[in-house]
């Protein structure tokens, strides 16, 4: 029997949403790591069961989880250690070690990078933002940090090592961080290609890599960005985040700073597909699962005010790849609403009838299960969302 | 024994009571006594003191027989009450945020 599982990262813990096809009638389990910041949740799509989790905290660092029961039982990944849920030796330890890459055969010298004030600022490790499982392997999962970088496993999360050929670019020393930090917060993986790969880096733009993750070239070419001292630079634009669809991975969607913007050649080019929107400031975007051409936002009033236009909560839905967008409101708070919606908290299932879900900092889940039409709440009063990602489950 | 009195999330972390104990063979010292803790629950590398560095994180703090010894090198010896298991070390996460 199909069922959802909506894997929901919090301020304070992770939460776990299931329900069968109708997406009408909810179990809520959590939370799991109570207390602790969840940057993100995610499940392999080779095991669903295998889930990852980012668990952080500004007193006591990075901890990766990991659970192979769906998220009924977690541990962090160690190898030789006892099967999350059972009893045996204890866990942990090398799993939560990201250490920058800067050995003389694989590794990059951790060099600067620029800071807030203009001047130069060592590369520091401080999270893990982004999970992203391999499409093909249950052990292989990609991790995107802060300070940018992209990192590897491939022993189920037992053990990271950099892939310090993004942080290595010559373009480096110049990529800085915008207010949340330098954060690589999206990986996106080429279902037809399994050498070439995506992120996103706030603010630097965004990569890509056609080796596997080794080399990697900025892909901003048709950014504008006023706020940078060349609107049109090579890098420095603050991408919020990108999303394909796995049918057309040659086009890509971005929801930056500020611009909606479309690439139809991999990231080589870019235009814009801002249209009609009340504000094309925002964090997340999302393609329907089976519609490439169908998109989603959530307009953000500004970068000052980090909340919906006229304190309207709308996902705005074009079914023509951009320019031309849709309101939809059935459902959602039509006055009175100040949440934003962090890039990472939007998702898709892929039944039938594609199910939309975005989480709010006022710590609402929402889902559509009509592809954007209507919408209800699963749950009203969770700590502020941080990330949402959906499992289609047989 | 030495007795170590853990912070909340490290309790949860590790799965364990707030106070645990820990042999410390030779010198007594907060390096010794969270080298051994470490070994005991290896799930807390990184969380007290960073990896590799060995430095503490910035907010956490360590109290002996009720004295902070947060900011003393981490290779002095601890009171006798501390070594003796008498009073415990606390590691405490730093009062700080809203």
């Amino acid at each position: 029997m199909t069922a959802i599982r909506v894997l929901v990262g919090t301020r304070k813990g992770a939460f776990i949403l299931t329900s069968d096809a109708g997406r009408k009638k909810w179990a809520v389990d959590g939370p799991h790591f109570a207390g602790w910041e969840i940057y993100h949740v995610k499940g392999s799509p080779v095991n669903p069961d295998r889930i990852f989790a980012s668990q952080t905290s500004s007193w006591f660092g990075q901890v990766i989880q990991r659970s192979d029961d769906g998220g009924r039982t977690w541990a962090q990944p160690a190898p030789g250690a006892a099967a999350p849920g059972t009893t045996g030796a204890p866990s942990g330890g090398d799993s939560n070690l990201f250490v920058f890459d800067t050995s003389a055969a694989t590794g990059k010298p951790l060099t600067t990078h620029q800071w807030y004030d203009g001047t130069q600022h060592p590369w520091e490790f401080a999270r893990v933002w982004h999970l992203e499982p391999s499409l093909d392997d249950a052990d292989t999962c990609y991790a995107g940090v802060e300070d940018a970088a992209l990192f590897r496993t491939t022993n189920g999360g037992a053990s990271w090592h950099e892939l310090a050929g993004l942080r290595g670019h010559a373009t480096g020393p110049v990529w800085a961080p915008g207010a949340g930090g330098m954060c690589l917060h999206t990986i996106l993986l080429d279902p037809t290609n399994p050498r070439r790969l995506f992120c996103a880096i706030s603010s630097a733009g965004a990569f890509r890599s056609d080796d596997g993750g080794q080399r990697w070239k900025p892909i901003n070419r048709g950014l504008h960005s006023e706020y940078i001292p060349d609107p049109t630079a090579e890098v420095g634009h603050c991408v919020h985040r990108i999303a394909i669809h796995p049918t057309r991975p040659n086009t890509l969607f971005m929801q930056k700073h500020w611009d909606v913007m479309r690439s139809d050649d991999g990231g080589d080019s870019w235009r814009e597909i801002s249209g009609n929107l009340p504000s094309d400031f925002g964090f997340p975007i999302a393609v329907h699962a089976h519609e490439p051409e169908t998109i989603y936002v959530i307009p953000i009033l500004s970068d000052s005010l980090h909340y919906p236009p006229e304190g309207k909560l709308r996902v705005y839905r074009s079914r023509s790849g951009g320019e031309d967008w849709e309101a939809l409101t059935s459902g959602l708070p039509q006055e009175h609403c100040y949440v934003n919606v962090l890039r990472d908290a939007m998702a898709v299932d892929t039944l039938d009838t594609c199910g939309i879900y975005f989480g709010t900092t006022g710590g609402q889940v929402y889902v559509s299960s009509d592809s954007g039409d209507t919408w209800e709440a699963i749950v009203r009063d969770l700590p502020a969302v941080l990330s949402v990602e959906v499992q289609t489950l047989p | 024994m030495i007795r170590v009195i853990l912070p909340f999330h490290l309790q949860t972390l590790a799965g364990c009571e707030r106070e645990v104990t820990v042999a410390v063979d030779g010198a007594v010292t907060v390096g010794s006594v969270l080298d051994a803790l470490e070994a005991l629950y290896p799930m807390l590398r990184g969380t007290i003191r960073e990896h590799l560095s060995l430095r503490n994180r910035p907010r956490i703090r360590f109290f002996a027989d009720n004295k902070d010894v947060t900011h003393t090198a981490p290779d002095t010896v601890l009171p006798d009450s501390v070594a003796c298991g008498e009073q415990p070390l606390r590691i405490v996460g730093a009062v700080s945020g809203g």
